[in-house]
């Protein structure tokens, strides 16, 4: 579904990403691991067209390198950054109808569905998106890169800076978009977590791509959690 | 009494122009962090428009309002697409140059191929006429004024909390780049905000114009300047602190011109400009700031 061949992501002039190349196949759940400053939020920023990059990006077949950021969004790709960057000045309830900006149609349906889902973003659907804690800001930011019914999600960093029983939550809610078969590029440092999750894993250091395989082969190879944790 | 009330509706007339003009200048400056100093020239060209309107024989007042605030909106999007696009992420003191560049170029152009002197439109006499109530006296175009500005007002706020481009117009305030991210072209979203900047202008030229029956060059600068400070006293940025700026400001000019005794008289703006000057002392951001984040939680 999602295709990347020797993809460079820039920032400025600095090279952040150094020709990787990237599959994520339809239906399934793909992990981009790698410890700080791998270049995992520049191949996302790459991908959706925020951060100048070479390289050909074909999603469906089609090429969207050239396309502009919003063009690839209305392809079907959707994103939920790192940071989370929910709209911190409209309310929950506006942040969802924000994100489902290019898909009107059964919009009502689906923001009763995220409340179902997350109730506590049911219970303050009128509250500023800003007062929200870390862990409701994650579930709305996730719920709203959802709301354009997207082919692929984007996930970066979901679990970045949150209580352990949040995180959890967090991934108990990926594994259900997982059972949904939807289409997911993880990115995460907790490698244990994503790789629980994912189908296949690529593990990305210095820009470059180290390693890649089945979540059960990367798992077992203490050299790359070592480099992950920083332990050695 | 009747002097007092006569006063009140000064003060909102005046407050009602800079309150139009300054939230012209806020939508623009949210979204793309410019200081749109030819926003004062939309209003001399809706001036020529209606000059241009009268010479073409068109004597439905009705017809000459809609054609100039429609051209106004019309000259405001051009600009964005001719000279702000490409300088929209640039630094903000290149867009601030441009603005200027912009206004001048426009004022040049109108001294150039119409004319430097004053231009009288008359077609707009009409909406000025006197109110009795008992022994009160109102102008009914100040009336006209106070009131369309608040109409105005209320659609913008519905405007912007009820639609979609309104949510991504204030989310664009914040973070641009995550309204993309959700899909909403860029392009339109600024073309909204000067469209509806555009309009903003073209309302307060046609008061502007029924006051002051001419139009010249100069016409929109001191207005924007006004309003331009009635957006630092607000808070520049924000929305309602434009209106509450430019309310304030009414007040306050009107509240010197009555009090200050006639051998001051010429000193007006310079008490005015005291007066702000206090209260950004008092807030130096202005009342209504937007609050800036200070913690890491985005």
């Amino acid at each position: 579904m999602l295709n990347v061949e020797n993809l460079k992501v820039f920032h400025g002039l600095i090279e952040a990403v150094h020709g990787i190349n990237l599959v994520v196949p339809k239906g399934q759940c793909v992990a981009l691991l790698g410890p700080n400053g791998a270049g995992k939020t520049s191949t996302i920023l790459g991908i959706t067209g925020v951060a100048r990059s070479t390289g050909v990006i074909s999603f469906d077949e089609r090429p969207i390198t050239e396309m502009s950021t919003e063009a690839r969004i209305k392809e079907g790709i959707s994103v939920s950054p790192e940071g989370r960057r929910v709209f911190a000045n409209l309310t929950v309830e506006d942040n969802l109808v924000l994100g489902g900006a290019l898909k009107p149609e059964g919009k009502s349906e689906r923001i009763a569905y995220w409340y179902k889902t997350f109730p506590i973003l049911g219970e303050r659907r009128d509250q500023m998106a800003g007062t929200l804690s870390g862990g409701e800001q994650q579930m709305l930011s996730i719920a709203r890169a959802l709301m354009n019914d997207p082919e692929i999600l984007l996930l970066d960093e979901p679990s970045l800076g949150l209580a352990p029983k949040i995180v959890s939550q967090i991934f108990e809610m990926i594994q259900s978009l997982r059972d949904e078969k939807r289409t997911i590029l993880l990115v995460e440092q907790n490698a244990t977590q994503a790789l629980r999750l994912s189908d296949y894993a690529y593990f990305l250091n210095n820009g470059r791509i180290v390693a890649k395989g089945r979540p059960d082969e990367l798992g077992g190879r203490e050299d790359l959690m070592a480099k992950l944790t920083g332990i050695t | 009494m009747e002097y007092v009330v006569q006063q009140i509706m000064n003060a909102l007339a005046f407050g009602a122009e800079y309150a139009l003009l300054a939230l012209g200048l806020a939508i623009v400056f949210s979204i793309m962090g410019l200081v749109n100093f030819a926003h004062g020239e939309m209003i001399a060209v809706g001036g020529y428009t209606m000059v241009a309107a009268s010479a073409l024989a068109l004597q439905n007042p009705f017809v000459i309002i809609v054609a100039a605030i429609g051209v106004a909106m019309v000259a405001s999007v051009t600009l964005e697409r001719v000279a702000f696009r490409p300088v929209r992420y640039a630094d903000p003191t290149t867009g601030l140059l441009t603005a200027f560049g912009v206004s001048m170029i426009l004022q040049n152009l109108f001294l150039l191929f119409v004319s430097p002197r004053p231009i009288a439109v008359t077609s707009l006499y009409f909406l000025e006429w006197s109110i009795e109530l008992g022994s009160l006296r109102i102008s009914s175009l100040q009336l006209f004024e106070t009131i369309t500005t608040l109409i105005v007002i209320v659609i913008l706020m519905f405007f912007l909390k009820h639609t979609l481009l309104g949510l991504a117009m204030r989310a664009a305030s914040l973070d641009f780049e995550m309204v993309r991210l959700s899909g909403v072209r860029a392009n339109r979203v600024f073309a909204i905000a000067f469209m509806i900047s555009g309009f903003l202008a073209g309302i307060a030229c046609v008061f502007i114009m029924a006051r002051r029956g001419s139009v010249d060059p100069h016409l929109g600068f001191d207005p924007v300047l006004k309003a331009f400070v009635a957006c630092v006293v607000g808070g520049f940025g924000s929305l309602p602190g434009a209106v509450l700026g430019g309310f304030l400001l009414g007040a306050v000019e009107v509240a010197m011109l009555v009090m200050l005794p006639q051998s001051l008289g010429g000193l007006t703006d310079a008490f005015v400009f005291g007066i702000i000057a206090i209260l950004l002392i008092w807030r130096p951001d202005g009342i209504l700031a937007p609050r800036t984040e200070k913690g890491d939680k985005q």
